[in-house]
């Protein structure tokens, strides 16, 4: 379970989080939309620790994100997070991208860190891939080999960041397949999206943030068919 | 006015000597590399490391190392040292003045190479629970020494040609030194100069294709 509460973040003067709270149940698929600057990647940045935060709380299965104790390098081992920019690491094939943490991170054996990775790549459609280098590969393709990168690890959460925002119109469907397939198979996800139609046929939930604020959340019925709020309407009406 | 006569029979006698000095030199070009190599990542790391202190040190030795003659490097590493009692045969200091500016020269090559690696890179490795270490060894290391390779090919060169200095600190066993004592024996001076001229040039050449085969190998992207 991810616990999010009254959390608060600036940039320098600009609040970006003004106190969000958001609860994420395992299993669950949540969507977030928004709009640019609403805030939306720094809370998922903010979830894995990789940003700090002024004041609240974030706990992920009871332990404090942002608490002195807590290893975070520990604590990255079962957050997946994926991002806009794919990140693929250039001098490494498709398979040694995906194997390189589970061996190095998790300790595994060449040969077990393979075995996994061969799967993973397998599920998200890169099985014929695994001696090619990143250069070669389109860009979903790329960013398929960064979701598997982040399956690999065994997560029990997956963040993923407008991961098709960045791709050519015709190779965002492959990536969003490989996200329902997930969201099928019981993952627990967070996906920042502009995908509207992805955010109606996957998620339990939808929330919508405006200006750092989490102004809606509810299940997609209800935030696309009778939205609440007046700017939840205007956001929808201006991504229609 | 011109009645020098050139006797390079006599000189070619001595290619054996001077080939064997050529291995000295080899050796003190590939160690100051080496040892050159692991200092500037060290330094890297240390103007990397966010303290200030560090960093200052760091920034210090490649400012020596870029802004001084390697001459008065070397000289230093012999003779500097000296004056607090610390005596260095000719071969290790030769060998600590080249790797000191080895060291420096590649750490600003290695700072323009981080430069073109996006800092998504290392963000990508935190994220799947590697330490910001294992994020430099693993991801941006290989793309830094890949990026910095011909630099690093022109340094290994110049470490080379920088043995040539050791002379001044009495080193009499690399190639230059060792045509330096024939020509004090022989007087064969442009003969024998001309021999070392060519050998250090075959050298060097053989190290730059060499270096290219390598990349070939090395670099698979
Ligand atoms: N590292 C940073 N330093 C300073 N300002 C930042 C930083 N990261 C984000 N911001 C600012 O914080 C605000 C929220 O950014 P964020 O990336 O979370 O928005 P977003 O909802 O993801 O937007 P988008 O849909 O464009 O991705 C923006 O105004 C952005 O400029
Ligand atoms: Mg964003």
């Amino acid at each position: 379970m991810i616990e999010i509460q009254n959390v608060r973040k600036s940039f320098g003067q600009m609040e970006v989080l003004k106190g969000i709270d958001l609860t994420v149940a395992k299993g669950e698929v949540l969507t977030v939309i928004g709009g640019s600057g609403s805030g939306k990647s720094t809370l998922l940045t903010c979830i894995n620790g990789l940003e700090p935060i002024d004041s609240g709380k974030i706990l992920v299965d009871g332990t404090e994100v942002h608490a002195k104790s807590t290893n975070l390098n520990k604590l990255r081992q079962k957050i997946g997070i994926v991002f806009q920019q794919w990140n693929a690491f250039p001098h490494l094939t498709v398979l040694e991208n995906v194997t390189l943490a589970p061996r190095k991170v998790l300790g595994m054996s060449k040969g077990e860190a393979e075995a996994i990775a061969e799967k993973q790549l397998r599920h998200v459609g890169l099985g014929d891939k695994l001696k090619t280098f990143p250069t070669r590969l389109s860009g979903g393709q790329q960013q398929r080999m960064a979701i598997a990168r982040a399956l690999a690890m065994s997560p029990d959460y997956m963040l993923f960041d407008e991961v098709t925002s960045a791709l050519d119109p015709q190779l965002v469907g492959e990536v969003l397949e490989t996200l329902k397939m997930l969201a099928e198979e019981g993952m627990t996800m967070i996906c920042v999206t502009h995908e509207m139609a992805f955010a109606r046929d996957v998620s339990n939930r939808v929330a919508y943030f405006h200006k750092g604020v989490m102004a809606e959340i509810g299940a997609p019925d209800q935030i696309f068919g009778a939205p609440q709020e007046e700017v939840t309407r205007q956001f929808l009406a201006s991504v229609r | 006015m011109f009645d020098y006569t050139f006797q390079w029979k006599q000189a070619m006698a001595k290619l054996p000597q001077m080939l064997d000095g050529a291995v000295v030199t080899m050796e003190v070009a590939v160690l100051s590399m080496v040892i050159g190599i692991l200092l500037a990542v060290v330094l890297t790391l240390l103007r990397l490391s966010g303290s200030r202190p560090l960093a200052a040190i760091a920034t210090t030795w490649v400012e020596i190392a870029r802004n001084t003659p390697a001459l008065f490097q070397i000289y230093m590493a012999h003779f500097g040292v000296a004056s607090f009692g610390i005596h260095f045969s000719p071969f290790v200091s030769l060998l600590i003045g080249i790797t000191f500016n080895n060291a420096g020269y590649l750490a600003e090559n290695f700072r323009g190479a981080l430069k073109a690696i996006p800092e998504t890179q290392t963000r990508a490795g935190r994220s799947l629970g590697m330490s910001q270490l294992q994020a430099f060894r693993y991801i941006i290391l290989p793309q830094m020494l890949r990026i910095a390779f011909l630099p690093m090919t022109n340094q290994m060169v110049w470490a080379i040609l920088m043995t040539s200095l050791g002379v001044t600190v009495g080193m009499n066993t690399d190639l230059y030194g060792v045509t330096q004592d024939l020509n004090a024996l022989t007087f064969r001076t442009f003969e024998l100069f001309a021999i070392a001229a060519v050998i250090f040039y075959v050298i060097t050449k053989i190290i730059t294709l060499g270096a290219r085969l390598l990349a070939a190998r090395l670099f698979r992207y």
